[in-house]
Order: structure tokens, then sequence, then C-alpha cells
């Protein structure tokens, strides 16, 4: 109870009183934190006493806290919510889902007075006075517990005594038995206890866990904690064995949980503040550099001494800065668990039954990366909460379970984190999907059709799209995922997006474990070194003397390099950087230099003077003058002492319109006249049925082959070939462009032995590689294709004038559906209701 | 206030102008160190330096007031400088003295004086023979308004 001059009284020790206050305030919103998971997971299972137990405690604390620094109003509600809590926990009422949201109010009203003692040092004028009504209301509630406890109890000291005495004779059976037991323990004892000195309560000292167990009668344990009043010295175990009350294996079997549990609950921590983490950090990458500057050093001079010596300080440094790290490392679950929270505050808002699973929990993550994906992260749970799952009547219409399902997980892979969060809900709707594009003018109708599934489940993440029907206050208001994908992007991650529809959406991020120092490698160009992001490589590749001028090729002044038979575009960073006009002519006797890059799903080939190496490097942001640069993601210190600058690849991607697709579409609709430009295409253009000319764009095109007639196998009615160790379907356009009887003539026969070698487009789609047979093939040419016509017979999207001719643009899921190959009608249900 | 003020300034030359900057913001002044230039940047921005294990940004004092650039081959001096957003150095064509001054010789720049100078000043305080231009620190550091030398596509 807080004593009326309980300030003045601590008023002659302020400093420390403040300091208790702020003590208080971290351990106080880390309990409130768990007590939001706790109360969640209580709701589930109402019956776990640990985790009421630990409820109770929490308030309790904070509770006598506030007591003790005068903090009355925020003790009063804390007290209320305490007298309903004991009820609880004492198993005279059972949790409802009406007390768990009582409950978590009192906890955020808590917290909001937390706050307002951080902010002001005062608990604030709101009082609460419905809040407090409720709480007090629901303590008096009937009784749902205990069947036999009358409902009228009103001291809550009385209630365990009479549970206790109250054995039910048709519970004898031993493991009703011991329920009853458990219910009742946590006060029995401790009250005789409280009698007979100030002893703390039995419950999680070994006599607890005894009883817990069964082993041992509560009566007993008091007995042998009597005897220690009286002056025995042993341990109550032994006591217990010795009296004769206890079996010793019991004992030391529950000695052994004890043992257990305390290594849980206490592991050996010292909070340490971040400030300090952080400079050690500065310091040890300060470290990293001096090393690098000495392991160069020394390896100028010949000295083993020098070498030695530099050696075990490369390696301490390496620990070091390993060790560092981690002290920065959290647990993803540090952020997951105010998910099950948010989770149902959702659903029950928008009337959904959704279970939360986690996988992964202990998957950790630079602290600065878990608060910059705190955001991020919650906005896509509440998103698939609201949008992804159904409402329960839909989802036992559609034969699921009517509770929905959303899955956590998280895991390391390949040196960056993967964050998936899945619900298995309505999926995405790839059509609504599309026509929403087009509305809001993100994308124009002629490009949405040319847009694989991916690339239009990706169209969400744009600025300014959002196709909930109604907006609730939980989301749809088309801000959010845009912000989602820039924020993971700005600490170099990716989102990704894959739905089934009718059945799961799945977004996946990327993030890597740590921003401060990375793996890249070094280049050189234009006399200056640049450092490239390691995540963002993908292989390097040395082209000399006549390599130059037969494997780089031109398409209408782009230069692009055929690897392993896919084009890879090339960017010169010499130009890119405005350090040299024009893409140096490619010289007979130069080699050329190309670091294969990804940025988002596309690749490529970066040209520089020279590759000097890989190594760590630490990360220094670059201050606000250059922020508008966006080709750099910072700067790093290199071993010789100069400043070298860390590429981003993907805005180098961007300046050098690698990413020109989606990405950039939002941007260049916004000026009318860049998307002139900039909406030019490239196609590939062939000869069709008759003399007529067809095309398709150029980004579906994996390769080029040309095929003897030899190598063609028939597999039922089906051309195959075998390519590349697999079985590659051959489509032969003039026939399924043929008339049906024609067609299923033609479909029959297979290849004239004497044949030319067959023109073959090896295309994919949806993850399916195909070779379409074609006559010949014309040219590759960049054009706005500007929609002319509509499709005049099936497997055209429409016709379109390219290079002053009439052209048949290819729709090839529907030539796919049409050669049979592709006929799973529930998956690609889109695809088939695009083309009607 | 009865009592003047006294204030100190670190002086530094450009173009023939004198100007000054509070000495308690001057984090030090060293020689020219080795720079990185950093493309498509600012046209302000000189390039960064390492000063020690921390990046500093070096801006050309000439380019951000418009004044003629630097004959090449010319030393100039970094006077690195504090500011919200970290170290930044500010190049300038020669160092001078520490000049004490009292509040009472500032005077705010003139209506009549036009040009970038005036945009990074306070004021000008009168010395004995000549005027001290007292440099904005934080002004002279944005870049909203610097030119660029790179196209804003």
């Amino acid at each position: 109870m807080p004593l009326p001059g309980g300030n003045s009284v601590l008023k002659g020790t302020m400093l420390s009183e403040n300091d208790i206050v702020s003590d208080f305030l971290v351990e106080s919103s880390e309990n409130l934190d768990r007590l939001d998971r706790d109360l969640v997971g209580l709701e589930k299972n109402p019956h776990d006493k640990n985790a009421l137990a630990g409820v109770f405690r929490t308030i309790h604390t904070i509770k006598g806290t506030c007591g003790f620094l005068g903090f009355n109003k925020l003790e009063r509600v804390a007290h209320v919510g305490e007298n309903l809590l004991t009820r609880l926990r004492d198993g005279q009422l059972t949790l409802t889902p009406q007390i768990t949201t009582v409950l978590l109010s009192m906890v955020d009203a808590v917290r909001q007075m937390l706050k307002e003692i951080q902010a002001t040092g005062h608990d604030g004028e709101e009082e609460y006075p419905d809040l407090c009504e409720t709480l007090t209301q629901l303590q008096s509630a009937d009784s749902t517990g205990g069947t036999d406890t009358p409902a009228t109890q009103s001291s809550v000291e009385t209630a365990p005594t009479a549970t206790l005495e109250m054995p039910d004779p048709e519970k004898l059976p031993i493991p009703s038995e011991q329920t009853t037991h458990t219910a009742v323990l946590p006060t029995a004892p401790q009250k005789k206890l409280n009698k007979g000195g100030a002893r703390k309560p039995a419950h999680g000292k070994i006599g607890g866990v005894l009883v817990d167990k069964g082993h041992v009668q509560p009566e007993d344990i008091v007995r042998a904690l009597e005897a220690q009043e009286r002056g025995d010295r042993r341990r109550l175990g032994e006591i217990l064995v010795a009296m004769g009350l206890a079996k010793p294996e019991d004992v030391l079997a529950a000695q052994e949980l004890m043992d257990l549990k305390s290594r849980d609950i206490a592991p050996e921590t010292i909070r340490v503040g971040v400030n300090l983490l952080d400079r050690l950090m500065t310091l040890v990458g300060e470290l990293v550099l001096a090393r690098n500057q000495l392991l160069q050093f020394s390896n100028t001079m010949e000295n083993p001494a020098l070498h030695a010596i530099t050696q075990r300080m490369n390696l301490i440094a390496m620990e070091l800065q390993e060790d560092i790290m981690r002290t920065r490392m959290q647990p993803i679950g540090n952020i997951w668990a105010q998910f099950p929270r948010t989770v149902r505050d959702v659903a029950l808002g928008c009337g959904k039954q959704v279970h939360i699973e986690m996988e992964g929990k202990e998957t950790e993550l630079d602290k600065t990366i878990i608060e910059a994906i705190k955001d991020p992260l919650t906005h896509l749970v509440r998103n698939s909460v609201d949008h992804g799952i159904e409402l329960p009547d839909a989802r036992a219409k559609a034969g699921k379970n009517p509770s929905g399902l959303l899955s956590l997980r998280a895991f390391h892979e390949g040196g960056q984190v993967n964050i998936e969060i899945s619900d298995d809900g309505g999926g995405l709707n790839r059509e609504r999907i599309r026509q929403k594009a087009i509305e809001r003018g993100i994308i124009r109708a002629e490009q949405a059709v040319r847009l694989s599934e991916r690339e239009i489940f990706n169209l969400i993440f744009l600025p300014g799209f959002s196709t909930a029907e109604k907006v609730t206050n939980v989301s749809g208001r088309g801000v959010g995922m845009d912000v989602v994908k820039t924020n993971v992007e700005k600490i170099g991650g990716t989102v990704d997006i894959e739905s089934v529809p009718g059945q799961s959406t799945s977004v996946r991020v990327k993030i890597p474990l740590t921003l401060a120092i990375i793996p890249a490698l070094v280049v050189g160009c234009a006399g200056e070194r640049y450092a490239i992001p390691q995540v963002n490589l993908l292989e390097l590749v040395r082209l000399e003397g006549s390599e130059v001028k037969s494997n780089i090729e031109t398409l209408q002044g782009a230069q692009v390099y055929r690897l392993r038979g896919r084009l890879l575009p090339l960017v010169y960073l010499a130009r890119e950087l405005q350090l040299a006009q024009d893409v140096p002519r490619s010289n007979a006797d130069d080699a050329l230099n190309i670091v294969v890059l990804q940025a988002d799903d596309r690749n490529f080939g970066l040209v520089v003077d020279a590759i000097h190496d890989t190594e760590e490097i630490v990360v220094k942001p670059l201050r606000k003058q250059l922020k508008s640069v966006k080709i750099f993601a910072g700067s790093s210190i290199m071993g010789d002492g100069r400043v070298a600058l860390i590429i981003d690849v993907i805005g180098l991607a961007h300046r050098a319109n690698v990413l020109t697709e989606l990405k950039d579409r939002a941007v260049i609709e916004k000026s009318a006249e860049s998307a002139e430009a900039s909406a030019k295409q490239t196609f590939l253009l062939f000869a069709g049925l008759g003399d007529s000319r067809m095309a398709i764009p150029l980004s579906c095109l994996a390769r080029l082959e040309e095929l003897p007639v030899s190598q063609v196998e028939m597999s039922g009615r089906q051309w195959v070939t075998q390519y590349r160790g697999q079985i590659l379907p051959l489509l032969r356009l003039n026939v399924l462009m043929e008339e049906r009887r024609k067609k299923l003539q033609g479909l029959l026969k297979p290849p004239r032995p004497d044949s030319a070698p067959l023109q073959i487009l090896v295309l994919n789609h949806d993850g399916r590689s195909f070779g379409l047979v074609v006559d010949r093939i014309l040219d590759i040419v960049e054009d706005k294709g500007e929609v002319k016509s509509a499709a005049t017979r099936p497997a055209v999207l429409y016709s379109i004038v390219i290079a002053d001719r009439i052209t048949e643009l290819l729709d090839i899921p529907a030539i796919l559906r049409i050669s049979g190959i592709m006929p799973e009608a529930n998956v690609y249900a889109g695809a088939l209701g695009a083309s009607k | 206030m009865t009592m003047p003020k006294h204030l100190q300034f670190c002086a530094f030359y450009l173009e023939g102008m004198l100007f000054g900057v509070e000495l308690t913001r001057v984090q030090e002044v060293i020689h020219e160190l080795n720079l990185t230039q950093v493309p498509l940047a600012p046209a302000v921005v000189e390039g960064l330096i390492n000063l020690r294990g921390q990046i500093v940004t070096a801006l050309d004092l000439r380019r951000r007031l418009e004044l003629p650039p630097r004959a090449p081959g010319v030393p100039c001096m970094n006077v690195v400088v504090a500011t919200d957003d970290g170290a930044v150095s500010l190049l300038v064509d020669e160092i001078g003295d520490v000049v004490e001054v009292e509040d009472s010789t500032f005077e705010p720049p003139p209506g009549t004086m036009h040009g970038r100078v005036r945009d990074v000043i306070v004021g000008v305080h009168k010395l004995q023979n000549r005027l001290m231009h007292v440099l904005d620190i934080d002004r002279a550091c944005r870049m909203a308004d610097g030119p660029a030398n790179h196209t804003t596509a």
C-alpha cells in the first residue's frame, strides 16, 4: 500500500529512486510483452498452471513496485487485475475469451501508464474506471472451474482451504486426485507457512515439485518444514526421506528437475547498454581495419616473427569480431512473441479463427535488423489474418478447418535469414490483382497480359495497390505492402510472394544476418576500388583475347553475353558511374572481367577493369550529402587506409535499366513521356502459319536452339527431345495453329527423317520448359508494341504492329493448353480465365 | 547582459574573403588527405576521407559558394566540423588564426547583399580592418539547394 508520504521519504534519495523507476520500466515492459504471449497461450490452454502463475507474478510485481514508488493509479488497476488473476490461479474461475480480452486491455492500460511514467514521471490522469469495473465484475462471476466451489466466496484466502476440504469421493482414482492437489497447492502450504514464519512459498521449491509429482502430500511438506524451523539443518528432501515421507529416488529426480528449471529460468546474464554494444561494434570494426592493414604490411616484410604475430592477431580479431557480433544477435522470437496477441486481436476484430504456429524462433539476427523488420513483419502477419484467411463459414464451405492456420518460419540459408509467413487462406486472386493494377493505372492492359503469375503476385508490392474490397482498420489502405518491400530492401533484403489460389499464400522475406560487417568483392574501375556485397554475387567470368569478340553480342545497342546459353545483359561500371563516356571498344587483346550479379530476380554482368579480392568489410553509412546517390550503399575503409564505396547492386541495376520491368513501371506511368520512351519492349519475331508473322516478348525466351531431326523422339503423340538432362516437350507451332481436323493428323506424325534441322525456341512458363518448333526465326526488334486489334484465332493474345507489319503476339499459356501440356485447370484457373 | 560575450572563431580564407566558424564546432584542421571520389555525387561533394577510421565527407566550399574553381595543383586545407549528421570536412584555401570577438561587433548581412555567400552566412563580425563572414555550418552542409552534376532521372 502506498504511504501518503512515500514520495517525500524517497526525495532524499532522488538518484536511486530514478534508477529504481527506470529499472522498473525496463523490467515491466519486458514482462508485459510476455504477458501478452502468456495470456493468449492460456486462452488455448486455460489449465496451464505455470503460465497462470507467471501472469499472476508479473502483475503482482508491478503492483508491488508501484505501491512502493507511489504510482497509485497504476497500482489500483494492477490490483483489481491481480484479484481476478488470483481467482483464476486458484481455479475458482476458468479463463474465457471474455476474461482474456479484459485482461489484455488491462495489460494495455498498464503499458499506457508505464509510457506516461517514462515520459512525465507520473502515472497520468486516466483512472480506467470502466476497466476496473469490468475486472471487478468478472471476479464475482459464477465460478466455472471447480464444480463444487461455492460461488459466494469473497475472501481469496479461504478459497483454497474450502476446495481442499472437499475431496470428491467419486474422484478417488489417482490421476484426478493429483489434479485436485495441484490445483490447490500454490496457496495451501503457503498459508500455513506464513503462519509459521516468513518463509517463501513451497511453489518452485523441492517440496512443490514433489507434491506436483504426487510423491508427497502437502501436509508432509509442512511437517518437514516445521522440522526445519525447529532447527533441523538438513535439506528438506533429506528430512522427508529421513521421516519416511518420500522415497530417495523421488527426491533426487525432483532435485534434478529443479536444477534444470533454475538453469532455464535464471541464465547468467547481465544487462548491458545498447550504446556500449554499439560502441564495441564500432571498435571491433576499427580493429578489423587495422588488422587488414597489418596483414598487408606484414606480407611485404620478410620477417617470420612478424608473420606469426600477425597471424595470431588475425585469429584473435576474427574471433573477437564474431563474438561481438553475437552480443548483438537476438532471436527472432523476440519480435514474434507479440504476434499471438496481434493475431488474436485482428482475428477477433474480423470474426475469424486463426491459429498461429511458429518454427525457428531461436533463429538469430542482428539487433538493428530485428528492429528494422519488426514493423514489416507485423504488417504481413496482420495482412494474412485480415485478407488471407477466410471467415469460418467460407472455410467450412471450402472443406477446410474453420480455424485458419498462420505459420511463421525462420531459418538460416546461405548466410541469410529466411522468414516465411504463410497462411492457408484463400490465396491471391490473380485476375483481381491484374484488373486492380490496370484500374489503378499501375500497369497498362497490354502489359498485364505479358506478366507471369509471379510478376502479377508481386504487383501487390507496388505503391498504391490494394485489392481489399473494403478498407478495414487493419489493412487495405493501399499503404503497407510497398512500405514492407521498401523497408526490407533498405536493409538489403528481398520479399517474394507465392500463392496457390484457394489454398495458401506465402510471403518469404530474405534478409542478411548483419549489416555491420559483410563479405564483399573488391573490384577496380577507373583507378578507384569499389566493393560489391557478396550476397549479390553469382560468379566471375573472364574473357580473354578472341573470346571477347566471339562471345559478346549486341542487341539493339545493348551488349549481351551468352552465359551457358542464356543472354546476360552487360553493364559497364565505368559508364554507369560516368567515369567513361563510351562503352570501351572491345579490343581483341583486352581481357574482359564480368562480375555476374543478381538484383531481385534478374541477373546481369557488370564489366569492371579489375577484380581484386574478397574481403570482410565494415560498412559505414553514407552521410546525408550523399544519400541521393542511390548507386552506393555505404563506404568502407580498405586495408591501405583509403576509402572505398560499396555498390548497391539493386540501385545500380535500376540505374542501368536492368530492372525495368515491374518496379519502374509505377514510376514510369506517372510521367507520360518517359513511359512512351521506356515502354518499348524487345520482341522475338518468327514465321507463323502461312506467311504471317508472330512474336513473343524476348523476356519469355530462355534460349534459341537448332535441333537435328534425328534427336526428336516420340512420347505418345508428343514430340520430345532430350535436352540438358531433361525431357523437353516440343510443340509444333504450325500444327497447333491448324484447324482441328488437320491438327489431329499432324500431331500423330513423327518428323520426316530428311527434314532440315528444327528451329526451336526454348521457353519457360511457370517453371516448366518446353520447346516451340517454328519454321523460321526472323528477327529481334524493340518496339512499343501497341495494341492494334483483338485476337482472331486461338493461341493469339492480340495483333500488334511491329516494324510496320502486323504481327500476332503468341499466347503462351493458351498454346500450352491447346497442346495438352498443361491441363491442370484447377492450378492454372487464373490463366484459363485470362484468355476467355 | 552587461558583460560583453566573447566568442572564438576559427578563421579561414576563400577567394580572398575572410570567413569564420565557431571554434567549438571545429574538430580539427588537417592538410589534404587521400580522397576517394564519389561518382554521381552532387558537385559540392569533393569526396570521402578516412579520418582515423571515421569516414568524413569532404565538401568543397568554393563550389558550395559558387566561387571560381580552385586552380589545379593548389593545395587546400580541411576544416573538420561537427554536425548532427557526423563530421564534415570543409575544403578551404588557407587557414587563418583563432579570432576572438565580442558579440557587439556582429551584424546581420545587409539586405543589399546577394549571391550564394549570403545564403550560408549568419552575418559578419566587424574586425579592426576587415569583415569576417560567419559561416552557418549547418546551412553550408545542407545539400538541398546545392547544384548537382548528376542527372536526376
